[in-house]
This record gives C-alpha cells, sequence and structure tokens, in this order.
C-alpha cells in the first residue's frame, strides 16, 4: 500500500514532468458498503464538498475538521492522496462536488482526461481547473465499453492548474507580456464564457484583438484566447510577428496541457511499478552475491586442481611447443584464478562476509614481497620501483597481512600498468608523523622525487580524510585494538592519471575509467572498490589525487594492532627470514652511498640499514662532499652508487679510494651500482681501468633480503674475515660438541633426523628419543648425557612439561645425594642436565616460557652453526674450562 | 653429456628450486651437512621426509573425511606437516601449513580442505623436484664428477 507520505514525495519529485499543475491528488472509489471499513481504516469520514463550493471560505478560515461527512451516497470518491501543496483536499469526496461528479463520472467512463470548468480553487480561491483521469484496476483494451470502465475503476488522478499562474509563466517564456493583453475565456457555454485568465485592465476595447481556439484534451470544452495589443497602433511588423507570437502560445498551452494529462496518469503507477522493482532488484542482488559466491568457490577449487597438474605437466619431458602451451594454459589459468578470487571478493563484501584476520606479521617483508612481485615488470618498463617505511613503524604488527597485501598489490598493480616512465614509490608512515612533520611535506616538492619526475601533491590524495580533518580518536570503535598503529600508506606514481571526468567513480565496482581500458589493461574494474572496502574494514580511508600525464598518488589510512607485545606464531615464516637477516654478517659495517637525490637516497638507506649496516649519504664523489665524513675514523667496508653517476665519477672515485688507502692501507670498499633495469647501460664503461674492481650490480627494486645476497656474493668470497668466523665457530663447535653424548628429543622423525644430523657433523655422540616421557626416563640421574636438544610442542608431554619434570627428578636426586654426602656438594650441582627448546617460534614470550620451566636456552629448529654455537658455548664452555 | 655441462645443469636447477621459493636456505644447510663421513644424509632425511609426508597426507586426508571433522587431531598432522617440511626447507609447503593451521583453529571445514588440497599439491610439487634433484646428482657422480657447491645466497 502506497502511503500519503510516499504519494507527496514521488509526486514532489516528478513535479518537473508535469509543469504548471500546482498539485496532484488521488481519490479512490468507494461504494457505500465499503464507506464503514474504508473510514476505519483511514481515520477519517468522507467529507461533502458541495457546501464548500456553495460559501466559498477565504484561505485562513478554512478547516478541514469542521467541514460535514458526506450524506449517505451509493459511491463516493474521496481523496486519499494529495501532493502537499494540495493537501487540503484529503477526504474531500468529489463525487459530493458538482462539477467534479461530472467529471469524475464522465473521466471513467471515457477514459480520457477530462478537464472541469474554471472554478475558485477551494482554500487558496485562486481560479483554476481541475483535469481528472480514472485509474483502473487492470489494462483495458481501448474498445471497452463505458460500463466495463465503471466496472474496473480503482480511482481518479486529478491535476490541479491555477490558470492565472499557467498563462502568466508561459508569457513570462515569451517575454511579451508587457506589450500583449491575453484573456482566456472557458467558452463550453456560448452565452456565459468564463474568464479563465485575464490580464487587461480594461475589457471593452475588442478592436484589434486576435482570438484563437485552445485545444486542452478536452473535446467537451472549448476555450479561446483573445489576444489584443495594449498600444493602439501597433507598426505592421511588429503586429505580424506578434500574431505569430500568440499563435506560439496558443499551441504551447495545448501542448502543455495535453503533455501533462498523460504524465499523471502515471504518476500512481509509476509509483506501485518503482516499490515492486525495488524489491525485486533488492532480491535479485542478494541471490545474485550467493550464486556469484556458490559459483567462484566452486570453480575455483578444481581449478587449484588444474593448475596443480599443469605444474607437474611441465616437469615432465616437454618438448619446447608442449612447454609453450602448457604455459599458455598455466597463465590463463593462473588469470582465471585471480579473476575469480576477486569476484568472490566482491560477492563477499555484497553479502557481509568478509573479516579479517588478526596475526602477527612483519609489514617490512610483505611489503618486500609485493615488491619482488613486481619486480620483472618494472625492470622491464625501466620505471623505478621502491618501497619506504619509516623507522617508527614497529618491526612486528598484528593485523591481516594477507588484506593488507591484497591492498598494497591492487594499488601498485594498477600504477606500474599505467605508468610508463619515472616511477612506482610506496610510502608507510604513522599517521602521527606524517601530521606534525615537515619532512614529509618536504617530499612532495616537484624536483625532488624518486625518479625526478614531477608527481601530484601527496597531502592531496588525504585531504578528504576523516580522520585527519577532525581531531577524533581514529580508531573509537575498535576496542580490541590495545596498541593501535596508525598507519598511512601512499602508492604513487607518475603514469598517465585518471581522466578528471573518471576520478569520482573509479571505486565503484566493474567501472573502469572507459572501455578501452579493459581491452588494453584488462582486468575486471573491482580491485579498488575491493581496496576501499578493505582499508574501511582495516578503520582506514582511502583517498587520491591525479593529474592526467603527471601520475596519481593513492593514501590510505589502516589502524594495526602492535605486535610486540603478544604471542602466538602466524607469520613466523616472515619474521623467521627477517630476523636471520637483521642478525646478518653485517653488522656494524659502514656503508657510502653515493646520490644526489635525497628521497632516493632516503629510501637506499631504508634497505641498508636493514642489514645492520650504517649508511653515510653524499650527493656525489667531490672531494667536497667526502671530507667532511670524517673518513679517516671510520671504516668504509662498501659504496654504493647510482648508476647514473658512474660515468661523471671516474675521475673522482680514484681520488677517493686512495684517500681511503692512505688513511687504512687494508681498506678497499667494494663498489655497488645500483641500476635501475636488467640490460645495464654500464657494460660501455669497461675501458675506465681507473677503477680498482668491476663493480657490482645490484638490481632494483631494492629490498634488504636481495642486497644481502649481492652484498654476500661479491664480499663472501673476499671477505676472508668472514669467512674465518663461520671457519672459527664451526671449528669451535666441534671442539665443544666432539664426543658429548646428547639427547635429541623430537615427535616428528624428519626434524630429528636432521637435528640428529646437524650434531653428529661437530662429532657429537648422538641419541634420538621421539616423546617426552622417554626423555623423562633417560634424563632421571644419574645418567651419561651432557645436554639434551627437546622440541616444545608434542603430543601427550610437551617439552615444557617433560623439562618441568626432569628438573624436579633432579632436584629431589640432589636433595637425597646431598643429605646423604653432604661433603661432595660438587656432584649436586652437575645434576642439572643443560635442556636447549627447539623451536621454530620466534615469539619472545615462548622463549621466556622457556627459561621459566627450567630450560637453558633455545634454538630455532633448522639448525644453524653461529646460533648453535651461540647457545652451545654459554654452557659447555665453562665445563671445558 | 659431458660432465661440465652437467654439473652445470644440476647448479642451475638447484637455483631454480630456490628462486621459485620451493626450498630455502635450510635445505642448503642440510646440504652442508653432509660430508664424506655422511655421505647420503640429505638424501636420507628427503625420503624420510617422503614417507613421513605420505604417510601424513593419509591421515590427513581421513581425519578430514570424517562426518565430525576432529580439529585437534587435524592440528597435530598439520603441526608435524609444518615441521618436518621446515626441516627440510621445503618453504611452500610449510607455509601452507601455516595457513592450515589459521583454519583449523577458525574450525572452517571448507578453507581446511582447500589448504589440504594444496598442500597435497605443493608436497607432489617438490616431491618430483627434489626427486629430479636428486637423479642429477647421481648422474654427476656417476660421471665420476662431485656435486658443486652451491652458494648460500643464491636465491
Amino acid at each position: 500500500m502506497v502511503l500519503q507520505r510516499t504519494f507527496a514525495r514521488y509526486a514532489e519529485r516528478t513535479a518537473f514532468e508535469r509543469p504548471l499543475t500546482s498539485g496532484v491528488a488521488y481519490a479512490v472509489r468507494v461504494l457505500h458498503s465499503e464507506r464503514e471499513q474504508f473510514e476505519k481504516h483511514q481515520g477519517w469520514t468522507i467529507k461533502r464538498m458541495d457546501i464548500l463550493e456553495q460559501k466559498p471560505v477565504h484561505k485562513d478560515d478554512y478547516e478541514p475538521e469542521a467541514l460535514e461527512p458526506s450524506p449517505v451516497q451509493e459511491e463516493y470518491a474521496p481523496v486519499i492522496f494529495a501532493q502537499d501543496t494540495v493537501s487540503h483536499v484529503i477526504s474531500l469526496d468529489l463525487l459530493s462536488g458538482k462539477e467534479d461528479r461530472d467529471n469524475v463520472l464522465r473521466a471513467r467512463a471515457s477514459g480520457k482526461g477530462v478537464l472541469t470548468a474554471p472554478f475558485r480553487l477551494i482554500k487558496t480561491n485562486r481560479l483554476g481547473v481541475i483535469l481528472t483521469f480514472a485509474v483502473y484496476k487492470m489494462d483495458l483494451p481501448s474498445n471497452a465499453t463505458p460500463n466495463e470502465r465503471i466496472q474496473a475503476t480503482a480511482g481518479y488522478i486529478g491535476g490541479i492548474f491555477h490558470i492565472q499562474s499557467l498563462v502568466e509563466k508561459l508569457l513570462q517564456q515569451l517575454a511579451s507580456k508587457q506589450t500583449i493583453d491575453v484573456t482566456v475565456l472557458d467558452t463550453t457555454n456560448q452565452s456565459y464564457p468564463i474568464s479563465m485568465y485575464d490580464s487587461s485592465s480594461n475589457t471593452s476595447d475588442n478592436d484589434l484583438s486576435y482570438v484563437s481556439m485552445l485545444n486542452f484534451g478536452d473535446p467537451l470544452r472549448k476555450h479561446e484566447m483573445h489576444c489584443r495589443f495594449k498600444e493602439k497602433a501597433p507598426w505592421p511588423l511588429l503586429e505580424m510577428a506578434t500574431s505569430t507570437g500568440i499563435l506560439v502560445i496558443a499551441l504551447l498551452l495545448g501542448h502543455i496541457f495535453h503533455a501533462t494529462m498523460i504524465r499523471i496518469a502515471k504518476v500512481e503507477d509509476d509509483c506501485r511499478k518503482m516499490m515492486e522493482l525495488k524489491k525485486r532488484a533488492e532480491a535479485a542482488d542478494v541471490a545474485k552475491s550467493q550464486f556469484l559466491a556458490t559459483v567462484s568457490h566452486e570453480i575455483r577449487t578444481p581449478m587449484n586442481g588444474v593448475l596443480g597438474m599443469l605444474q607437474m605437466l611441465m616437469d615432465t619431458d616437454l618438448d619446447v611447443t608442449q612447454q609453450d602451451y602448457v604455459r599458455t594454459a598455466q597463465e590463463s589459468g593462473k588469470a582465471l584464478v585471480s579473476l575469480i578470487n576477486e569476484v568472490l571478493d566482491q560477492a563477499k563484501i555484497e553479502s557481509g562476509k568478509l573479516e579479517l584476520e588478526a596475526v602477527q606479521f612483519d609489514l617490512r617483508a610483505t611489503l618486500d614481497d609485493v615488491l619482488s612481485l613486481f619486480s620483472g615488470k618494472s625492470q622491464e618498463k625501466g620505471v623505478e620501483l621502491g618501497v619506504y617505511v619509516s623507522d617508527r613503524v614497529p618491526k612486528i604488527l598484528i593485523g591481516d597481512p594477507g588484506r593488507f597485501r591484497q591492498i598494497i598489490t591492487n594499488l601498485m598493480g594498477n600504477s606500474i600498468k599505467f605508468t610508463d616512465r619515472g616511477h612506482v614509490f610506496v610510502t608507510v608512515h604513522l599517521i602521527e608523523e606524517v601530521m606534525d612533520s615537515i619532512d614529509v611535506e618536504t617530499e612532495s616538492s616537484p624536483q625532488n622525487t624518486l625518479s625526478g619526475f614531477p608527481v601530484p601533491k601527496r597531502r592531496l590524495s588525504w585531504s578528504k580524510f576523516r580522520s585527519f580533518s577532525q581531531e577524533v580518536p581514529i580508531c573509537p570503535s575498535v576496542s580490541l585494538i590495545s596498541d593501535p598503529i596508525n598507519l598511512i600508506v601512499s602508492v604513487e606514481d607518475t603514469g598517465e592519471g585518471i581522466p578528471l571526468e573518471a576520478q569520482s567513480r573509479i571505486f565503484t565496482p566493474f567501472v573502469q575509467v572507459g572501455p578501452s581500458i579493459s581491452r588494453t589493461h584488462g582486468g575486471t574494474g573491482i580491485g579498488l572498490s575491493i581496496s576501499k572496502y578493505l582499508v574501511g574494514l582495516m578503520n582506514g580511508e582511502i583517498g587520491f589525487v591525479s593529474i592526467p600525464q603527471v601520475g596519481s598518488t593513492f593514501t590510505f589510512t589502516a589502524v594495526f594492532n602492535n605486535g610486540h607485545s603478544n604471542l602466538g606464531e602466524f607469520g613466523g615464516p616472515q619474521i623467521n627470514t627477517q630476523s636471520i637477516l637483521s642478525t646478518s654478517e653485517f653488522h656494524g659495517m659502514t656503508a657510502l652511498l653515493v646520490d644526489p637525490r635525497p628521497v632516493r637516497a632516503k629510501l637506499s638507506r631504508y634497505h641498508v640499514q636493514r642489514l645492520g649496516i650504517c649508511v653515510e649519504v653524499v650527493p656525489d664523489l667531490t672531494y667536497g662532499s667526502w671530507s667532511v665524513l670524517n673518513c679517516g675514523m671510520v671504516k668504509i667496508d662498501m659504496i654504493l652508487m647510482e648508476e647514473e653517476l658512474w660515468d661523471d665519477s671516474s675521475s673522482s672515485l680514484p681520488i677517493f679510494l686512495n684517500h681511503l688507502r692512505d688513511n687504512d692501507p687494508g681498506a678497499v670498499p667494494k663498489l655497488f651500482l645500483l641500476t635501475n633495469s636488467v640490460s645495464s647501460s654500464r657494460t660501455s664503461n669497461g675501458t675506465t681501468t681507473a677503477i680498482p674492481s668491476k663493480p657490482a650490480v645490484i638490481t632494483k627494486p631494492l629490498r634488504a633480503s636481495m642486497i644481502a645476497t649481492s652484498l654476500r656474493r661479491v664480499m663472501g668470497f673476499r671477505n676472508r674475515t668472514d669467512l674465518r668466523n663461520g671457519e672459527t665457530s664451526r671449528l669451535a663447535l666441534r671442539n665443544l660438541l666432539q664426543g658429548r653424548k646428547i639427547l635429541v628429543v623430537d615427535d616428528n622423525d624428519v626434524n630429528l633426523k636432521v637435528a640428529a644430523g646437524a650434531l653428529k657433523k661437530y662429532g657429537a655422540d648422538v641419541v634420538c628419543e621421539n616423546s617426552g616421557s622417554k626423555a623423562i626416563s633417560l634424563l632421571k640421574p644419574p645418567h651419561q648425557f651432557d645436554a639434551c636438544f627437546m622440541d616444545i610442542q608434542m603430543p601427550v608431554i610437551d617439552g615444557f612439561e617433560a623439562t618441568k619434570r626432569i628438573r624436579e627428578a633432579e632436584r629431589s636426586f640432589s636433595g637425597e645425594y646431598g643429605r646423604g654426602n653432604g661433603s661432595q656438594d660438587g656432584k649436586a650441582v652437575n645434576c642439572h642436565v643443560p635442556i636447549l627448546a627447539m623451536t621454530a617460534d620466534v615469539i619472545q614470550a615462548t622463549h621466556e616460557e622457556c627459561i621459566q620451566c627450567g630450560m637453558d636456552g633455545y634454538v630455532s629448529k633448522p639448525f644453524e652453526a653461529e646460533q648453535l654455537y651461540r647457545e652451545v658455548s654459554q654452557f659447555f664452555a665453562s665445563q671445558t674450562n | 653429456m659431458e660432465l661440465g655441462l652437467m654439473q652445470r645443469r644440476l647448479e642451475d636447477y638447484t637455483k631454480s628450486l630456490f628462486m621459485e621459493g620451493l626450498l630455502d636456505a635450510q635445505f642448503l644447510q642440510l646440504q652442508q651437512l653432509q660430508d664424506e663421513s655422511n655421505p647420503g644424509f640429505v638424501g636420507e632425511v628427503v625420503s624420510l621426509f617422503f614417507d613421513d609426508s605420505e604417510k601424513l597426507l593419509n591421515e590427513l586426508t581421513s581425519a578430514m573425511d570424517q562426518q565430525i571433522v576432529d580439529f585437534r587431531k587435524v592440528d597435530s598432522y598439520v603441526h608435524q606437516f609444518k615441521g618436518s617440511s621446515s626441516s627440510i626447507g621445503a618453504q611452500r609447503i610449510k607455509n601452507v601449513c601455516i595457513l592450515f593451521r589459521n583454519y583449523i583453529e577458525e574450525q572452517n571445514i571448507e578453507a581446511c580442505l582447500r589448504c589440504l588440497q594444496q598442500v597435497k599439491q605443493e608436497y607432489y610439487h617438490v616431491k618430483s623436484k627434489l626427486e629430479t634433484l636428486f637423479r642429477l646428482e647421481q648422474q654427476v657422480l656417476a660421471a665420476g664428477g662431485s656435486i658443486p657447491a652451491i652458494e648460500v645466497t643464491s636465491f
């Protein structure tokens, strides 16, 4: 059922379709048998309007409550809906009005619009006409009999026109009101023409007037329009022009009435249809999402099978053509799976099923991963790719690394796709830093960018963020986050930019900038809308600034939890590799970075510093630049230089190296070139023999792990001290472990074998066991073991529990022993067998727990010589001495 | 085939395993543990890994097949698999196992089944690669050559 409010709003909204109507109302057909129920339902009684017609009231006196109820009739036509401008007619029975009654009956019998004679409108007292239309319950054939029509009548639509304003509006449009007097007459009754509109003050002067018939679409009514000039003797030319104008007025009036009649009839019908359509659309939307989710999932599972099989097929003996076929099939399959994943995400978003994980992860490692993903493409295109993470961003965060990665991958993917020169630069800061730091602001000055190409002002990309403009706590809704880290991530490119007209809709799903985009660049166009949603889930916002032919910068914020205080083993592998990196052999070294461009230098320094290397930056190698470094004091282990400086520095580099040699004869720093593309232009410089060693090349995008690899490759061979260190620890380990009897406990056979293998290599006498309980019985004092390596997570009795029981047994044993042989307390000390936990878990809390339950230390499961030495030497060294 | 060529091919193949991220540094450490006193060490560990994994995968499959999945049991299998795969440096299996355990914690059966499928794929993938690697090694050894030392940093 349509409500009055709905109707009023709908009529209001569609008012522009019915120009010059001052109101629309809807009356229903009510038979007397239905009256009682109808009145009860509506909450008012049907009022009569004939009394009102006889004694027209003034605007202010009008009071609907005072109207008399309609007397008993065969049927009624009470107004139930009305546009707000004429809402006072609600509850009036149209059939009780003299004029209205005729019209209503005529309208429903004919199926056409019917005009009333002009009359004073209720309340406003202005002259008007009402155009009445019948609304039928069903579609009637055009040749239906009047009786059929009456039977099918559901109600009546009435459009109310103020004649005066109507004609005035029209005349205004023709801008000739001053020169022409217009009179509109209703001449249905020839002897008593009713004046509908009269703009002239004196009606007597009838010469020089032009009379035209008006057709308002109601054949029973005749209207005349009399026009004449205000001035007595017009120019003939003007007369001609004016008569044309008059003709136009006449035609327009007729046309407007016609058009309006047709429109009004559709109002109620449209309203009902639209409500229905809306309901159907909503249902269809839900169904679509469910369908997508189901189908996508059903496709993805077998597709993974197909991809796996293709991968295996690749490993069999194939000729070149076959390999090409398989590779193509695989690429297509991968493209399909990623497409499905996107659609699935979209479906999940629409059905509200997308949820975020909360696991520990290393943001820097995640970004390095994504960087690796795009490195091929960026090198191919010669676009400089870089990631910079502020030092203030904690190492370990808690959040959803997969989804974070998805956002970054999407943004970077877009950037790389649309960038053919310059750079793509990802930066991560804390929001606090950006808010109160000038450092970030200066970066956006056009000259000082990663590649030297100008970029749009980054600040603009977050200008619309609510969290920046208001002084509200940034994540009030997230109570789960105890130690929130508010990140702001920007992806800046110097690509082709987004056309201005497309900028407003780029976050809309399935909408791409233009149809040609999907042809040239592929994709479904839902990546950004998914990213926006994911950012929302991370309690962040996303925005962008883009200048066509200059570039785009997308910025988003996200809230993560600080990961330092929490435990959990998820995200272990990334953290693991990173921690290996940071404790790398480069720790304490110093690198000299030669780069004239501050932004790029900052980026390079960030990655090199992650390896524990101290970095000094100079813009070039001229004497003035490096003399301030106090090179005599700091030993420079390596020089990292941007490739573009290579040619210029061929003269200054030897001087610099000589200077270093003068200060410290043993020091020959290794030289590395930082280059952007695989096909380096450096090869042409083979003749520069002045340079002591052929420089090694580090290909961008820079990542800590990749730099470490390059450094090791060059330095590992030449830097003998490093090699010796490794040898020493191995030799020392052998000394420490030779002949030691060691128990290794792990429920995993493979792990057991590997651990045993590692210890045996250093000469230890290894005994393997696969359960905590066996370890307890073997380590019950007195025993022969010198040490025990124990897995933590084992079924039945885990490493913690086993250690606790072993320590208890040791305590009670030394207690008894101590009581019996008080003099030999030295033996009692030896009762404590060193137990080392074997765990891949790098979480600090686990380590604390190891110590708490009586363990002596821990080694990561993948045995590594240096780490093993560090741990073992703690308790074995004292014994050997 | 010429020995040098065979050695180069072996070296390239080994490197490709690291480049593809199938293996990580742990596998290299495993290789370093192998010396004259313990010549077949890597082979032994890896074949133990194969036996162990196939047993685990069978158990895992049947555990996931149950009407009511015992997630604790499944978790202990996956934990085992994670441990042994990280021991030999099969990092992709290990990564899937980590993901798998996340889903086990959520008790998300669908995702678990997907992970099972994935972990099987990764396993058979790395298995076929390692078998090829050993075959190449055998060829080199049979030709009287030595296994070229792989740079620890080649990935």
